[in-house]
């Protein structure tokens, strides 16, 4: 994974509520066995019609949305399907972050692993982003900080070491491996064995 | 260490290889890892691309069962996979499991099944074990006591290679349930009715544990469906205590401990309860008495009504708004007057011999109405064959419905089982998420009794009338 420590970006605004991984991108695109290429399929019953032109009120077809790379989302964004498929679209699409008032687990956490940054804010910060599309933001990972417009700074909550792994591209499987005389004193010492 | 511990707190510290610090996540082992085509093929060239071994072959269960097909066969040579995707990641599981030297539980084997059927129905599945599987619903195997839940494709690659993951500790959620399920009312109507009350994220950081006299009574086939659908709550796992409904359930079953083994592994898992006076981070209290026959009337699962229930309104929410355009269904009249093009009983929340039976019930003697499509999917070929055994089949298509082979089918739409755009489906799966069963579709989430009624009438309807007779 590539170190990432600040975005910077004007925001796209989806405003719907409960964007699931399965809106995200849609089942029919999983058969695949590659991280690449989702990006064309993101959001693609959202996207497109069903002939496959895409719609012009979608909030990612507006020409503003072009080099946008923070998605500020309705509450809780990427619940259901545990499919990693999620953030391999949204950052092959170009995006690097979502901003939510609730993000859900395991897409946080598959997020978090490939440098996609989920940020979850207060209700009233939430509604400012939500009220002022295309609006400037700074997410600094280092110091777990989004500036709004250069002023407004909120604190977003973030694993100490997701951020560690984060500013420093560091792959966590190796830090796993490291452990590997753990592992094995637990597997030959636990009293049952699987 | 607390002297009064939770299950979840028992089973997680049994488990925890590194400690976590305030800097890092601990380091906990798996004990059971079960995998199938479409969450996989990226972590197998993660292993390839760091020339790295797996490291616990004899730990992982494989099978087949999202990309595959489910059209009757008499022969699985004869089998045409639906999408040269679907049909390469088929290949590239046999080869992938052949290079790491898993066992696959693939086309031609009698146990291949929807992995968190086959999981529990091998008896690999057990209380106190952590399992985890590259799908959301591995959730359902909490049922007996594990702390099971779903993981992405990264992590797949970490069990693979370290049998181990990185995880925070979760919080944890009792949900209390007391009281005695109505008749025709069941678990499907059960987890429902708590998703309508805690919200699709009333479960988020938390692992669930059920409990209450309502849960005990529920027999294994029951208490999978209940923690099958914790995911859609939002929760990490869900979880229930072992006791003999489990233990019976297990004995004999061709993984679980035989012989002495057996009787060694029985009284470790006796200890697997919450200690009285052990601390939940929060509860819920539901009563189980008060639930009726439950359907989806809205494009996630928290948006649920009782069968004759009006559906509400929120119309100055957007989403909402949008919600019920999607399903054109109108707010304050009750979902029994939808009619219905498609009927799917399947899925891993519901398609064991008891969710067939109770369909079948239903279904004994009468046909599906015209114009109307039903598919029945059992959950595994061990299910498909108990299920003829019992003559399910014939009740099933002799009322008009298709009876396949197992998979996920229809849950979602990967290997060309789909609803058809702008169709209305009663399905006894897990999401009626926008598109879930294929491309504009529209989903009601129902029980397998309430799906049976529902193929009958041609409206979504409600089962109770024809249990009476
Ligand atoms: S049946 Fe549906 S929910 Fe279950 S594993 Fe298959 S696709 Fe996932």
């Amino acid at each position: 994974m590539q170190a990432v420590k600040i975005i910077r970006s004007r925001t796209v605004v989806m405003p719907t509520t409960d964007i699931d991984t399965d809106q995200i991108i849609p089942a029919r695109f999983l058969t695949t066995t590659s991280r690449e290429g989702l990006g064309q399929h993101l959001f693609n019953d959202l996207r497109r019609d069903s002939d496959g032109r895409d719609k012009p009120d979608f909030e990612l077809n507006s020409p503003e949305a072009g080099d946008c790379q923070v998605l500020v989302a309705g509450n809780n964004f990427g619940c259901g399907s545990s499919r990693e498929h999620a953030p391999w679209a949204l950052l092959d699409y170009g995006l690097k972050a979502v901003i939510s008032t609730e993000i859900a687990d395991i897409f946080r956490n598959n997020a978090l692993k490939n440098g996609f940054i989920p940020v979850v804010v207060d209700q009233k910060t939430h509604e400012h982003l939500l009220a002022n599309p295309g609006i400037d933001v700074t997410i600094d990972i280092e110091q777990s900080t989004l500036s709004i417009a250069d002023d407004l700074a909120v604190q977003f909550p973030i694993d100490s070491f997701s951020r560690f792994c984060l500013l420093n591209g560091i792959d966590q499987l190796g830090y796993i491996r490291q452990q590997s005389s753990a592992i094995e004193k637990f597997e030959e010492s636990r009293p049952w064995k699987p | 260490m607390k002297s009064k511990k939770t299950l979840f707190e028992k089973v997680w510290d049994e488990h925890v290889v590194v400690p976590e610090s305030a800097d890092t996540p601990a380091i906990l082992y798996i004990d059971l890892h079960i995998i199938h085509e479409v969450t996989t093929p990226q972590a197998f060239s993660l292993l390839r691309e760091q020339g790295l071994p797996l490291r616990r072959p004899d730990l992982v269960l494989a099978t087949m069962d999202h990309s595959t097909p489910t059209t009757p066969v008499a022969s699985f040579k004869d089998l045409e996979i639906v999408g040269d995707g679907a049909a390469m990641q088929v290949r590239q599981m046999e080869a992938n499991c052949q290079e790491f030297g898993i066992e696959l539980l693939g086309f031609g084997s009698a146990e291949r099944g929807i992995v968190h059927v086959i999981g529990p129905e091998l008896g690999a599945t057990q209380p106190g074990k952590t399992i985890v599987c590259g799908d959301s619903h591995t959730s359902t195997h909490g049922a007996f006591g594990a702390l099971a839940f779903g993981i992405g494709t990264t992590e797949v690659g970490h069990v693979l290679a370290t049998q181990c993951l990185l995880q925070r500790k979760p919080k944890t959620l009792a949900i209390n349930v007391k009281g005695r399920l109505g008749h025709g009312v069941g678990a499907k109507d059960l987890v429902l009715g708590i998703i309508g009350k805690i919200g699709v994220n009333g479960g988020t950081g938390h692992v669930i544990e059920y409990r209450g006299d309502a849960i005990e009574n529920l027999g294994m086939d029951a208490r999978m469906t209940v923690c099958n659908m914790s995911i859609e709550a939002g929760a990490r796992a869900g979880l229930i205590a072992p006791d003999d409904t489990t233990y019976e359930y297990l004995k004999g079953r061709p993984r679980a401990p035989q012989g002495k083994d057996w009787d060694i592994a029985l009284k470790r898992w006796q200890q697997l309860y919450t200690d009285e006076g052990a601390s939940f981070d929060k509860s819920v209290d539901i009563d189980a008495s008060k639930l009726k026959p439950m359907v989806t009337f809205g494009t996630h699962p928290g948006m649920v009504v009782g069968i004759d229930d009006p559906v509400p309104d929120h119309s100055s929410d957007p989403s909402f708004r949008k919600a019920l355009s999607y399903m054109q269904v109108e707010a304050g009249k009750p979902m029994t007057q939808t009619s219905v093009d498609v009927v799917f009983l399947g899925s891993c929340t519901n398609s064991r011999l008891s969710d067939l039976q109770e369909a079948a019930r239903v279904l004994q003697g009468r046909r599906i109405a015209d114009g109307v499509r039903m598919l029945v999917v059992p959950g595994s070929q061990q299910i498909k064959k108990a299920a003829e055994d019992l003559g399910l089949d014939k009740v099933f298509i002799e009322a008009g419905a298709e009876w396949r082979e197992a998979g996920c089918s229809m849950c979602i739409g990967m290997n060309g089982d789909t609803v058809g755009r702008g169709k209305l489906s009663v399905s006894t799966s897990n999401r009626n998420f926008e598109g879930r069963q294929g491309m504009g579709a529209r989903t009601v989430l129902a029980s397998p009794m309430t799906a049976a009624a529902s193929a009958i009438r041609g409206t979504v309807a409600d089962p109770r009338p024809f249990l009476e007779s």
